[in-house]
């Protein structure tokens, strides 16, 4: 059986965060306004109405185009291209063909610990299209549809990757990398959920060592990280199987469906030129200055890979727990946050940045898992965080109390000093009360008193594993192991 | 310059009247083989023009350029506006004829 290396390249669209649309000024804000609400002659498609461009979405694209190494067009315009669907009133998408405001860009990844470099061949402007609702007629059985104009000319940036990548896990850090990108620059908020941030993938493989691109293959519907994966792990089990039995890959737009967890066709991809692009006569060319670039360039932000590589130079984290902490902005300011109010509360400390980051991403990670809300939105809040750690370097609380009191403030977020004291997770430090305990198991337990006596020291760790039974816990493991030998020896 | 021209194949007409979505009759069909073809050789007058050493234009007003609004929503138009001109409608939403997976965006 020949062994194939898969081609994939990525095309992601995301909405712009504006407050109007990208060639009118209706409200661009859709998800929650009531249908058809947020819409004008220019968005209906209305004869004799002309568009302008947004000037916020133009920077916001060149700050992207920056964010990801490309070189910004001097002179760029704007293109028609024929689109026949209800989705769109005006029976095309203003979107550009050959001059995009972006172009020859590239992403920097890691994957397994390699370097990966992936190249953006351009990012474009254009304009989002209408929402679609499929309806079934209830006496015939006639399909029909539900149109809501709201969501056409939103802002929508198309990102499109050039065919570097080899696998489905690369495909999805790219993507992973390229969402927290525009969170951290701030032009979108990246949720695949929300219809914001959507991906395509084209897909192809072609026999190791040939250098001749294989046919491609689209996938469209791919809702979330995990199904992107997995799509185009499926698409190139398919295509690997169609070669291996002799057939031929059909060049043609797949879909995924989730339940299935396949791709099944949805038709043969329409020639490029059946959208016959032509220069939008409505719309004078746009000439970007390079001193505007450059105010625009004043506004990038620390990126995430300048993040992840300060935490690593500055705080000393791994290069795995700095990628964790970075995932998105908002979770690396938590982080910081944490930090800060430790060293407020505590004063300096050497190791507050690796347990910060422990408890951020294993302890607090788990439960936005189960509670599926991210870290930074929970009801705990960082200065609790700090709070938290803070008694357990005091050994105020043991490692296992302190997850007890976690999982409690991330739903009620209260602070940790009353939660511990609510819950009463407090270590015992009291020696009296400790030396009743361990005066007690020592009584009950002769056998091991005696194994003591005869010089098997592990009969001692017997003894602390019974205190802290007894103690729930919560005795100082310290002061245990002390009085456990201090009453043993005056035995003796 | 018609007679210089192929006439356009049935073909041609019926594949770009599906691109329009417009449904056309043989006789319409045999009617527009004759008028898009003399339609063609009207423009293709700009063939016979000689551009060399001529400096392409990407738009047909270059002295106007960067128009661009500030990012400012306003007020659309109401519900009952927006849908006056809609053929059917079905509570506050367009209702059209059922849609193949369009794909686009
Ligand atoms: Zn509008």
């Amino acid at each position: 059986m020949t062994e194939y290396e898969p081609v994939i390249g990525l095309e992601v669209h995301a909405q712009l965060i504006t407050n109007s649309k990208m060639f009118c000024s209706c409200p661009a804000d859709y998800q929650s306004a009531p249908p058809n609400t947020h819409v004008c002659p220019v968005c209906l498609g209305l004869p004799g109405t002309l568009p302008v461009i947004n000037s916020e979405a133009i920077k916001k694209i060149i700050l992207t185009g920056l964010a990801l190494n490309c070189s910004i067009a001097e002179q760029t315009k704007f293109d028609r291209k024929s689109y026949p669907y209800p989705d769109l009133m005006k029976g095309y998408q203003i979107s550009q063909f050959d001059l995009p405001i972006c172009y020859d860009g590239h992403l920097d990844i890691d994957v397994d610990g390699e370097a990966r470099r992936i190249g953006i061949e351009r990012i474009h402007m254009e304009e989002d299209v209408a929402k679609l609702f499929h309806r079934t007629e209830a006496g015939s059985g006639e399909g029909y549809a539900l149109v809501d104009v709201n969501r056409a000319g939103v802002p929508l940036m198309e990102m499109v990757g050039r065919p570097d990548i080899r696998s489905a896990e690369e495909a999805r850090q790219y993507l992973v990398a390229y969402r927290s990108i525009l969170q951290y620059i701030g032009v979108s908020t990246g949720s695949m959920e929300e219809g914001s941030f959507r991906c395509d993938a084209n897909v192809s493989i072609r026999p190791k060592g040939v250098l001749e691109y294989g046919t491609k293959v689209e996938v469209k519907n791919m809702n979330s990280f995990r199904a992107v994966f997995h799509a185009i792990e499926f698409e190139i089990e398919r295509q690997s199987k169609v070669l291996n039995e002799g057939g031929r890959i059909v060049q043609e737009t797949r879909g995924w469906v989730e339940a299935k967890g396949e791709t099944i066709s949805l038709r043969s991809k329409e020639k490029a030129n059946d959208y016959r692009f032509f220069p939008e006569p409505d719309l004078p060319p746009l000439i970007v200055k390079q001193s505007w670039v450059a105010e625009i360039a004043e506004l990038l932000p620390e990126l995430p890979i300048e993040r992840r590589v300060r935490f690593e130079d500055e705080l000393g984290l791994s290069p795995y727990d700095a990628g964790q902490v970075t995932a998105s902005p908002r979770l690396a300011d938590y982080y910081e946050s944490v930090i800060q109010h430790y060293i407020e509360i505590n004063g300096p400390s050497g190791t507050i940045a690796k347990s910060a980051a422990n408890w951020t991403i294993t302890e607090l990670g788990r439960l936005s898992n189960d509670g599926q809300i991210p870290v930074e939105d929970s009801p705990l809040k960082a200065e609790y965080l700090a709070e938290l750690i803070g008694l357990i370097d005091q050994k105020i609380i043991g490692t296992s109390q302190a997850k007890i009191a976690a999982e409690s403030m991330f739903t009620t977020g209260k602070s940790a000093k009353i939660t511990v004291e609510e819950l009463g997770l407090a270590q015992i430090t009291d020696s009296s009360a400790i030396g009743d305990a361990v005066r007690e198991v020592i009584e009950a337990n002769p056998s091991a008193v005696a194994d003591y006596m005869a010089g098997k020291e592990t009969a001692a760790k017997f003894f602390v594993g019974q205190v802290m039974k007894v103690t729930k816990g919560k005795a100082n493991p310290t002061i245990v192991s002390e009085l456990i030998i201090e009453q043993l020896e005056a035995k003796k | 310059m018609t007679d210089q021209l192929q006439r356009l194949t049935e073909d041609e007409v019926r594949r770009v009247a599906k691109l329009c979505r417009i449904g056309l009759s043989d006789e319409e069909i045999e009617r527009l083989r004759g008028e898009m073809t003399s339609l063609i050789a009207e423009v293709s007058v700009l063939q016979s023009i000689n551009t060399i050493g001529i400096e392409p234009t990407g738009h047909a007003v270059e002295e106007v350029h960067s128009v661009m609004r500030d990012d400012t929503p306003r007020i659309a138009l109401s519900v009952v506006d927006v849908l006056s001109n809609a053929p059917r409608r079905e509570g506050d939403y367009f209702r059209v004829p059922a849609v193949m997976d369009n794909g686009e965006g």
